[in-house]
């Protein structure tokens, strides 16, 4: 590992070459975006075997600098100052030719979300295969073979299989096997991965990052390695890079940065970072539940006449209840069937069986009007913030929507838009506008105070702050825990974040494959977990048990299994 | 595009907020509005507000309004233009050096462009006349007829478009919304594809009287099963947006979330189809007259002028040449306003820069 070296980088430098180096670069934006440079003298390197983390919120600019670094820039986007070398060879004046001779045996890219960098009509064997029919003269039977080996060191299982196999009869961590094999296969010096592990789940994310590793350390790649999650920057990083915007805030190792930081900036970042470890919460008074799910079960069926009817099995047997200024979690990976969950109970879609009580009366199979009282009581805030607001909609036509087809008058369901507003810490001028007008978290609100407009009393959270960055996240975790406190309602929380889960629950339950596995209070589900499940979630939680900040130490560390 | 951009910005508007804590005492929301039926949420403390409230929202770099951005395609400047010429000399075809139509002077037929001649009516009144364009084999003035022909062409198109895109976003919103009609409504809208246009329109034109509202519908109808597929696949994507889900949860009424949440979404595919289906229109409807089955033949039109001077094109070319070039011209002013269109207002293609 490298001494830190930011403060002066005119210290002699080791005898070997940095694998990359970026000197004094700085890109520029088109005309009329939101700033003129893209990033600004951005100053690092990254030397054999070690692993560079550029660390950053969305828009910090990190991907940009991938880009550059692969000679993907964007049209309009140009590097105007500065430089890159690889291996000591200046990447900016090279040609299109010459970088595409360089890209694969010299550097490679990991990218995040591995159904997009796959070509879906072609076999992952093919698309490995072409690598080296494109960079090297060995024979067709040789080629394959090499794919076969390179498959078999990304612990692919059954490399005969994937290889004749389509990206999309493969699991999400597999595809992403594929696409580091296909940057591995030609032992580039330097290897590129921007955010590879965001769109897995979290046991997933474990393995690939540990494969990354362990590939790294046989052919002592250089890794510049992207991401907005500081566990994964605990679990991986020999050095961090901070961005805000554009701007490098910090540099350093990873020890320095992650637990004394110098600058404000990465302070904040850190302080935001959600622990696993719960929360005092207020206890909770007794009475009847708001919501109760009895053995709600979701059968989706697929195909039609005359094609083959498949059954998918997505929920089976849930039953759970929330109780007046309650916080319940459903967490679980893809796949598990949290959502179907959420959806049954906000009564989005129908269940298959089971049945849903809200204020003793039973509203599984309610239809149309009937469901209207149901529909004040719960409200549900969604995932992508971006996609949960009419874009051709006021924000204020929005939020009194649910009130005005309640029967409120205009004006009143205005004025209390107005106070909501104010709730969830936004101007009240806001309403006129559209919503493309705002970022990610004032979205978020805008979507909570949508919620809350129909007064309910239990709010469900489909990943309601998934997408956002970390210290926006913090912010909507406070809110929602504050409006909570004010106005005791139950919150269904749904998510795959532990940490996120452990911040705001009081209970929580795992689901694995359509079923619960366990549940409990956050403290004995998350620090003495009975299900061999829920011990492997804990584990694989990147960054667990790293003191961030200059916070103590997480004091009880979660068990493991 | 500076849609990505803006989200740049935004990250850092709510940066501030942090550092400045975001808790701040308590602050009650008072259900000052008894909402009819249900029960209220506990009165928090009655304290006054000490809003620390967010940074506002970003002064978005929006730009320019879809108007000024539609005017900057030079697709859409020249579409635009062309048509709005059309359109207007067709309205103001009377006082544009033209005559009554369908006047006929064997004795002026086949004149060349340009000319300047004696106009005797079967009446027998006589003026002098300047055949800009020429004339027909019956002496009857080309420029006129043009012009007149045009406001049938136009009315036409702009009549077939309305109707099928009616229609076609009725039948599509019922299909992609409710499932259960789905199945029915496609199904019946493939049998409607299933006929050839052409001979449909020939048909329904003989059952019933060749007129601007017959030739309209006989158009139009073998337009509606695409207008409707595309609204159909265009509800299916939006009705599994989270918005029209949020809308649904709020209980609005399925009307108001087609009307409200959906239709306003979909509205740029579907003025982009428009155009198309106006062209389209445009192209059938000389067809027809140009097979004698359209319009009335004392009604001129671009179809029945050049079925009129077809036979003695290589002598006289001017009665098929000049709406044949008018008409295609009339075409392409349409397309490209669509092509513009498209690249301007559907996202899709608007990453790609068009």
């Amino acid at each position: 590992m490298t001494t830190s070296q930011s403060a002066s980088p005119a210290l002699p430098r080791a005898a070997t070459e940095p694998v990359l180096a970026v000197r004094k670069l700085s890109i520029t934006l088109p005309a009329g975006a939101d700033r003129p440079l893209a990033v600004e003298h951005i100053d690092f390197e990254v030397a054999a075997g070690q692993t560079v983390c550029l660390l950053g919120e969305s828009g910090s600019g990190k991907s940009v600098i991938a880009q550059a670094v692969m000679g993907l820039l964007p049209a309009g986007l140009k590097a105007i100052e500065g430089g890159i070398t690889l291996n000591g060879r200046e990447l900016l004046p090279l040609t299109l030719t010459q970088l595409r001779r360089l890209r694969g045996p010299a550097m490679a890219m990991v990218f995040q979300e591995p159904m997009t960098a796959l070509n879906p009509v072609q076999r992952c064997g093919d698309q490995v295969d072409e690598i080296l029919r494109e960079h090297t003269r060995l024979s067709a039977a040789e080629r394959r073979r090499e794919v076969l080996r390179i498959f078999a060191r990304v612990r692919l299982p059954e490399p005969e299989r994937i290889y004749a196999s389509y990206p999309h009869q493969l699991s999400g961590g597999q595809r992403q096997r594929i696409v580091i094999a296909i940057a591995l296969i030609l032992k580039p010096a330097l290897l590129i991965c921007d955010e590879p592990t965001t769109a897995l789940d979290v046991t997933t994310q474990a393995e690939i990052l540990k494969l990354i590793t362990e590939l790294q350390r046989e052919n002592g790649t250089a890794v510049l390695f992207i991401t907005h999650d500081f566990g994964v920057v605990a679990e991986i990083a020999d050095r961090v890079v901070v961005m805000q915007l554009g701007r490098m805030v910090e540099q350093g190792n990873k020890l320095d940065v992650l637990q004394a930081p110098r600058q404000d900036y990465t302070r904040m970042l850190l302080a935001a970072v959600p622990e696993l470890g719960g929360r005092s919460r207020p206890p909770l008074p007794d009475g009847p539940a708001l919501l109760d799910a009895r053995a709600l079960s979701k059968t989706y069926a697929t195909g039609s006449w005359p094609g083959r009817r498949r059954t998918v099995q997505a929920a089976t047997d849930i039953s759970l209840s929330v109780h007046p200024g309650e916080t319940v979690g459903i967490v679980g990976e893809s796949g598990s069937g949290k959502s179907t969950v959420a959806r049954c109970i906000a009564r989005l879609i129908e269940p298959s069986s089971g049945d849903i009580l809200a204020g003793g009366q039973s509203v599984a199979k309610a239809r149309g009007r009937t469901l209207s009282p149901f529909r004040r009581q719960v409200q549900v805030v969604f995932q992508d913030p971006y996609r949960s607001l009419n874009p051709r909609q006021t924000v204020g036509a929005s939020i009194i929507e649910g009130p005005l087809n309640f029967g409120v008058p205009r004006e009143q369901a205005w004025r209390r838009a107005e106070e909501l507003m104010r709730l969830v810490r936004m101007q009240p001028s806001a309403l006129h506008r559209y919503p493309n007008q705002f970022s990610g978290g004032q979205r978020q609100r805008i979507s909570i105070a949508r919620a809350l407009a129909c007064e309910p009393k239990v709010l469900i959270a489909d990943e309601a702050v998934s997408a956002l960055d970390v210290s926006v996240q913090a912010q909507i975790l406070d809110l929602l825990n504050d409006i909570q406190q004010r106005l005791r309602i139950g919150i269904l929380f749904i998510t795959h974040d532990l940490r996120v889960a452990s911040q705001i629950c009081d209970r929580v339950i795992v689901m694995q494959q359509g079923r619960i596995v366990e549940q409990g209070r956050i403290n004995d589900v998350f620090f003495a977990p009975q299900h061999l499940y829920t011990k492997t979630l804990l584990a694989a939680a990147p960054g667990r048990g790293f003191a961030f900040g200059s916070r103590e130490p997480a004091a009880p560390q979660p068990i493991l299994a | 595009m500076s849609e990505p951009l803006s989200g740049l910005t935004t990250s850092q508007s709510a940066s501030p907020v942090l550092q400045g804590g975001v808790k701040r005492g308590s602050r009650s929301l008072e259900p000052k509005a008894p909402l009819k039926g249900g029960g209220g949420a506990p009165a928090g403390r009655p304290e006054s507000f000490t809003p620390n409230i967010e940074s506002p929202a970003t002064t978005a770099p929006r730009g320019v309004s879809t108007a000024r951005r539609l005017w900057r395609n030079g697709a859409v400047r020249f579409g635009a233009c062309v048509l709005a010429l059309l359109v207007a000399g067709a309205a103001a075809a009377p006082w544009l050096g033209t005559i009554d139509p369908t006047l006929i002077d064997p004795a002026s037929a086949n004149l060349p462009p340009g000319t300047s001649a004696e106009f005797m009516t079967l009446g027998g009144d006589t003026f002098q006349h300047w055949f800009a364009l020429g004339s027909d084999s019956l002496g009857r003035d080309l420029w006129s007829r043009m012009l007149y022909g045009a406001r049938v062409s136009l009315a036409v198109g702009a009549g077939v478009a309305l109707l099928a895109l009616a229609i076609g976003i009725l039948l599509g919103l019922a299909a992609g919304y409710f499932r259960r009609l789905d199945g029915v409504i496609m199904r019946i809208m493939d049998g409607v594809m299933a006929i050839p246009g052409i001979l449909f329109a020939i048909t329904l034109i003989a059952v019933w009287q060749p007129s601007l509202a017959t030739i309209v519908i006989a158009i139009a109808v073998p337009e509606i099963p695409r207008v409707a597929r595309l609204v159909r696949s265009v509800v299916l994507t939006i009705r599994e947006e989270p918005y029209v889900e949020a809308a649904v949860a709020l209980d609005t009424p399925a009307w108001k979330v087609l009307t409200r949440h959906i239709l306003p979404n979909a509205i740029a595919p579907l003025i982009i189809q428009g155009t198309y289906v106006c062209a389209a229109a445009i192209l059938v409807e000389a067809i027809l007259s140009f097979l004698g089955v359209g319009m009335p033949p004392e009604i001129p039109t671009w179809g029945n002028i050049m079925a009129e001077g077809r036979t003695q094109f290589t002598q006289y070319p001017q009665s098929v040449l000049f709406p044949g070039l008018l008409l295609s011209f009339t075409v392409l002013a349409v397309n490209l306003l669509g092509d513009g269109l498209r690249d301007t207002l559907d996202p899709k293609f608007n990453k790609r820069g068009g």
